[in-house]
């Protein structure tokens, strides 16, 4: 009778001992903690990726692929965004109707500060994007807003990206449950698998960076947006991360979202949250 | 014995389903089944681009008359709507297995 007590004691401490010490993990799977899916997130492509800089990752496809790195770097002589670049410096220096400038808008005076895009914003409760930010400048002084995949936006932010080159991606996450949301929410749609070819972002950028994809070489998820906008070859012009999204989710053949909506704001909260810390090199240039 | 195998031949003919063409309401059946998933589909967010072109497509011969291609387009465009609801479905959850932890 003795030891059939024992071996029942034993058995429920046992049961116990396990149940602790798997009951945190469950919490853990549940609770959103972007300090730790940044760290996961870095980890995985520095491990995978031993011999890439981690400063080098920003660079994507360049990071990956030797030949095509110095080819880009000939290019990077006169490189292919230059007349974006000076005519968004333009454009960032000529006043609105009203006499203001992007200038007034801006912390900083809109020089140095790309690093800090996307916030979230604790008003609003939703995340704001440089370029919402933007054409949130351009309506408040009376102004028309810019196409979100066009030039215009694309030279705006190419020079604001110029001014912050460099700089540490920093974004912070407020200690407020809808900033946790939005984070979860975009990467949740970082990872969802959408369109007719069952893609996610993640299908190309984490399973297959570095593979070719036709004739391209597929870039790493990490570091991705701190080089927007880019000029693509491909594109013949500037594309901005609002045409980025866009054209991904219509290679997938998925029906595009519209511009700046919430999950498009989210998932550039994500990836740049999760590239906290790497350098922003911005604008890119693709092929 | 050749009569019997004559009438049966000619049984099997006649219950053999006739090849109907379709016609305007069978068109509009198939659009509306379609359209009704398509919607559902756009609705979580998962509109897929070759959706949209069947269903394009099917109106076009609808359109014009050709009731057979719009039919077998609208057929197209619903099953389509329907895998998407059924990708947006399972990806509820499915994609945490994709998540680098």
């Amino acid at each position: 009778m003795k030891a059939r007590t024992a071996l029942l004691l034993g058995s429920l401490s046992a049961a116990l001992v396990a149940f602790a010490l798997t009951s945190p993990r469950v919490v853990a799977a549940d609770k959103v903690d972007p300090v730790a899916d940044a760290k996961a997130f870095q980890n995985f492509f520095f491990r995978k990726f031993p011999d890439v800089k981690h400063e080098d990752f920003v660079n994507g496809p360049y990071s990956m692929n030797a030949d095509m790195k110095r080819q880009w770097q000939e290019k990077e002589e006169f490189p292919p965004y230059e007349f974006a670049l000076d005519a968004g410096k333009e454009m960032f220096a000529t006043r609105f109707k009203n006499g203001k400038t992007y200038a007034d808008c801006f912390p900083n005076g809109g020089i140095g500060i790309r690093q800090n895009y996307p916030y979230f914003d604790t008003t609003e409760g939703k995340v704001v994007t440089l370029e919402l930010a933007l054409n949130r400048c351009r309506e408040a002084n009376g102004e028309a807003p810019y196409s979100y995949v066009k030039d215009e936006m694309a030279s705006l932010t190419a020079y604001m990206a110029f001014t912050s080159r460099g700089k540490p991606m920093d974004i912070k996450i407020p200690d407020d449950p809808r900033a946790l949301a939005a984070f979860e929410n975009g990467k949740r749609y970082f990872y969802t698998r959408r369109g007719q070819l069952n893609f996610s972002c993640a299908s190309c950028h984490v399973q297959s960076p570095g593979e070719r994809i036709r004739a391209e070489i597929l870039a790493p998820a990490l570091g991705i947006l701190n080089a927007m906008p880019i000029y693509r070859s491909e594109w013949s012009g500037m594309g901005t991360t609002s045409r980025r999204f866009i054209t991904c989710n219509s290679q997938t053949r998925a029906v595009p979202l519209e511009p700046q909506a919430d999950e498009y704001r989210d998932v550039e909260y994500f990836l740049s949250y999760v590239a906290n810390g790497l350098p922003i090199s911005g604008p890119g240039a693709r092929p | 014995m050749k009569r019997s195998l004559t009438l049966a031949i000619l049984l099997a003919l006649s219950l053999a389903p006739a090849a109907r063409a379709a016609s305007e309401a069978d068109y509009k059946a198939a659009y509306a089944a379609a359209e009704t998933a398509s919607r559902e589909a756009a609705g979580m967010r998962n509109q897929w681009t070759v959706t949209v072109s069947a269903l394009a497509a099917a109106k076009k011969a609808g359109d014009g008359g050709d009731f057979d291609r719009a039919v077998s387009a609208a057929k197209e465009a619903e099953a389509l709507a329907k895998a998407s609801i059924v990708q947006a479905t399972s990806e509820k959850e499915a994609w945490k297995a994709m998540e680098i932890r």
